[in-house]
């Protein structure tokens, strides 16, 4: 029933449903505290708990769904440890960061290839199919028959694997709660309790909302994991916003990343923003014709039926299905789609693509539109993998495209799927429903995360990071359990090593203070109404024109934003409460972003970073420049891309895995 | 304290403020919008309540209609926030909305009527 | 429905059905609670079906008709996704959407996989 139906069948608005508790303040202890409770969460607080700790995991949503993960997965990246691989974890490692000219991160690369098949196995002992165990795809040239495992993008080299992973978030909850974490569902973090009440010191603690009641909960703990999501809402948001076109929902506003940025934690890769790749406004993710992706290796016609081929990353036209799956270069490898490697891949780690000529075959009349997507001509067991296996079970897929296109008669076997009809010369890597002239200014922002060491530690002690928004050039889903689990047990380990500490009243109580004054103050602002205009300064000041003076001006008026309108916002209930404490959070957000794209004074391709004000690109550039803050006052610094094979460390990868990975 | 259930307002929450010493609930602005966004207090004498405040397309047509001058059109908070002057003397700026604002200029439009 | 009452009610901000409830319904609340964005409220009527508050803060996962433990709930995409969702049938060349009047029947083919 619609709201907007029961007041016209009762004649009355219907009075808030859960008992309010602004006025209530909850205090729990624990050794580990886990901020989010995604895959990753969920992940690293099963680590915990193994390694001894109690644990409380503070989750915005409920556990069972919540989290860009929560409505599943299709395919597993970075299980180069699986038997059938012929990737190595060096390899995995060192191919991320030759790719992105050093501008990924080659620590957390090697432990999720060290580590991501072992986790993977398990989340098969939970109770999710990785296999196919009913030789329903015998035969296949996907599948290995002897481990009945399966592959996608690379079918020689068999490290990133196709799983059934439609239910692995209740999975994945069940176990976490089966082994005793103790999880607060529907609370928004707020805030991050630090030694003294200290910026820059140790983190012992967290606050949190309900969005239900808008009780208040205090949590000490030794030692906390941030796996909280990425950045929605920075850049791209509309007040008529319809989520189902995102692959990113409403709570992710990486708050996770702002308390730490406000309690003096050093950030990298935060200039990172341009134009998105991901979905548009426009079509709800794979909802339409496309051959990227999950739908890779799906044939295209055009309107009268005639082939569009695959081309390989030096635009050879590629004719046979085996050959869609295979890197352009003898000897290499094709890293996936979809991990964070945004701004380019180097041609022998490259997906095959649609024919690059195709837009101007189009204008030359060779090719009518519309486009279909015509996986009637695959073997049928290549047609039921896309359909039944990947479109089944990838992440808001299930429902919205397999049930739903099922529901009304969609038949791969018979049907094909029209792509929208568009400019295609500007379909970033065919992925048809992101067509940037469907979306009103869309905008990856949010590439950036914690610096972290070899311990997933990030420069606060006591604060650990997991998963894709905390972890700077990090990955996906498996990627996500993979962090998750190594930083959880490195919080067990801390927390045994280290004692509690009171936190400090003042900071809890003025943090109390600045969550409630929306429903005090009573103001005339609404969530949406200051996100969009937060939305607004970062296109306009941080988009793709930056200069010094340009950002200078974005930071002026986004704490001109936060100081006037900020202050007079209003939540007629704790739902809407929360959303005016995370739109907030944006605007301190939205500033760090800013800080650091004015501490990188020149242009760096890998980072996909452009400076108006300094348009060469520059060698000098190829560096991190960590940013924090420290006493209320922006702090930067210079770090080599390779710190993590730099003193301390080892020069060695497998040296320093060894090293810090159990102990 | 009591919390209703009601969906967010999907665009700017504000169009339109009351001066509630000169308001007299004349329903003038009322039946001058051609979007029709206000509607009359069911409280005689009250000023008029605005139900789809993101129909409004701030022609201002309420606030000419006004006899009491008792209207102020707010433009939504993007808007405020885009809408910057630089002084050029000073190097001052300001926006719509700010806080400490100088003073209004007072210069009247051109025209006779 | 001419006797209906009328009431002042803000415009919907995007789309207004994300989900439809049938019979089946019992109001046991599943749905609402395992919902990531909390767009629904339980309904104050005990045994009765949920309200949907928060519409467009949906982002289409599924997960509440997954959950539903009798199967009562049949997620709405919106008009502008369902107008462009269109296949079309090989051997016959008749076009088909989803939301279509007199659609085909359903494809009863399950999703690849042994877990339920």
């Amino acid at each position: 029933m619609n709201w907007h139906e029961y007041v016209a069948q009762t004649g009355q608005v219907p009075k808030w449903p859960y008992e309010l508790g602004y006025d209530k303040e909850t205090v729990i202890s624990c050794d580990v505290l886990v901020v989010g409770g995604g895959v990753a969460g969920c992940r690293a607080a099963i680590a915990a708990r193994q390694g001894g700790a109690s644990v409380v995991v503070m989750d915005r949503g409920f556990s069972k769904r919540s989290g860009e993960g929560g409505a599943g997965v299709d395919h597993w990246h970075g299980a180069v440890t699986n038997p059938c691989s012929k990737v190595t974890p060096r390899m995995y490692s060192e191919a991320a960061m030759d790719t992105t000219d050093g501008f990924t991160n080659g620590l957390a690369r090697y432990i999720i290839g060290k580590e991501g098949y072992d986790t993977l196995l398990e989340v098969e002992k939970m109770g999710v199919q990785i296999r196919d165990e009913d030789d329903e795809f015998k035969g296949s040239i996907f599948r290995d028959d002897e481990t009945k495992l399966m592959f996608a993008y690379d079918i020689e080299n068999k490290h990133c694997l196709r799983i059934y992973g439609y239910d692995i978030k209740p999975c994945v909850d069940r176990e976490m709660r089966r082994l005793g974490a103790k999880v607060l569902d529907r609370t928004c973090v707020t805030s991050l309790l630090t030694e003294g009440g200290r910026q820059g010191a140790r983190v012992i603690g967290a606050t949190g909302v309900n969005d239900r009641t808008g009780e208040f909960v205090v949590v000490k703990a030794k030692a906390v994991v941030i796996s909280a999501g990425r950045t929605n809402r920075l850049w791209g948001f509309a007040p008529e916003l319809t989520e189902s076109q995102s692959m990113c929902n409403l709570n992710q506003t990486a708050l996770g990343n702002t308390i730490g940025w406000r309690a003096g934690a050093e950030f990298i890769g935060m200039e990172m923003s341009g134009r998105a790749v991901l979905s548009g406004l426009g079509y709800a993710p794979y909802s339409t014709g496309n051959n990227n992706n999950t739908y890779q290796g799906a044939p295209t016609v055009d309107r009268n039926g005639k082939d569009v081929y695959y081309a390989n990353a030096y635009g050879k036209l590629l004719y046979d299905e085996a050959d869609i799956f295979k890197a352009s270069d003898e000897g290499s490898f094709i890293i996936g789609h979809g991990i964070g490697l945004d701004n380019g891949y180097k041609p022998q780690y490259r997906i095959t693509t649609t024919d690059p000529e195709l837009w101007k075959k189009v204008m030359a009349g060779e090719y009518q539109q519309p486009f279909y997507n015509d996986m009637t001509k695959l073997p049928a067991t290549s047609r039921r993998m896309i359909f039944g296996l990947m479109l089944a079970h990838e992440g808001k897929c299930r429902v919205p495209i397999y049930k739903n296109f099922t529901q009304w008669g969609f038949d791969p076997d018979k049907d094909m799927l029209q792509y929208p009809v568009q400019d295609y010369s500007r379909f970033p890597i065919d992925t048809s429903w992101c067509g940037p002239e469907n979306t009103p200014a869309n905008w990856r922002g949010g590439g950036g995360g914690y610096l972290v060491d070899w311990r997933l530690q990030t420069s606060l002690p006591g604060l650990f990071a997991a998963g894709c928004g905390p972890i700077f050039g990090h990955g996906c889903h498996g990627e996500s359990h993979t962090s998750g689990r190594y930083s959880g047990r490195q919080a067990a380990l801390y927390a045994g090593q280290n004692d509690a500490v009171e936190p400090d009243a003042e900071q809890i109580r003025r943090e109390r203070e600045r969550c409630y004054a929306p429903i005090r103050t009573n103001g005339d602002v609404g969530w949406k109404e200051l996100n969009y205009a937060i939305a607004k300064i970062m296109q306009d000041y941080c988009g793709d024109y930056k200069t010094e003076h340009t950002l200078d001006m974005g930071i002026r008026r986004m704490n001109d934003l936060f100081e006037t309108e900020g202050q007079r916002m209003y939540a007629s209930n704790p739902h809407e409460l929360v959303r005016v404490i995370e739109s907030l959070s944006l605007c301190e957000l939205g500033i760090a972003y800013m800080e650091a794209a004015k501490a990188r004074r020149g242009s760096v391709k890998g980072l996909g970073f452009f400076r108006n004000d300094y348009p060469e690109y520059d060698e000098a550039q190829k560096k991190h420049i960590p940013i924090s803050l420290k006493d209320g006052k922006v702090h930067t610094r210079d770090l080599s891309l390779y710190y993590h094979l730099e003193a301390p460390y080892s020069s060695d990868l497998e040296e320093n895995y060894q090293r810090y990975s159990q102990a | 304290m009591v919390a209703y259930s009601h969906p967010s307002q999907s665009g700017p929450c504000r169009i339109l403020s009351f001066d509630k010493n000169k308001c007299v609930g004349c329903n003038s602005c009322v039946n001058v919008c051609p979007s029709d966004v206000m509607m009359p207090n069911p409280v005689r004498g009250g000023e008029p309540i605005v139900v789809f405040a993101e129909e409004c397309w701030y022609c201002g047509g309420c606030v000419e209609e006004c006899p009491r001058d008792a209207l102020t059109l707010v433009t939504p908070a993007k808007q405020r926030l885009s809408t910057v002057w630089l002084r050029k003397d000073t190097g001052e700026e300001f926006r719509v909305g700010m806080r400490n604002p100088p003073p209004p200029n007072l210069t009247p439009p051109s025209g006779n009527r | 429905m001419l006797t209906m009452k009328k009431f002042a009610l803000p415009n919907q901000s995007g789309p207004c059905r994300v989900l439809s409830f049938d019979d089946k319904c019992v109001g046991c609340n599943k749905c609402v609670n395992v919902c990531p964005m909390d767009v629904m409220i339980p309904n104050p009527e005990k045994g009765e079906e949920p309200i949907v508050v928060f519409t467009e803060e949906c982002w289409f996962c599924g997960g509440c008709v997954q959950e539903c433990p009798v199967g009562a709930l049949t997620l709405v995409a919106p008009a502008k996704q369902r107008i462009s969702t269109i296949w079309k049938r090989k051997e016959t060349g008749e076009e088909f959407r989803v939301g279509m009047t007199n659609p085909l029947p359903p494809v009863t083919t399950p999703p690849s996989g042994n877990r339920k």
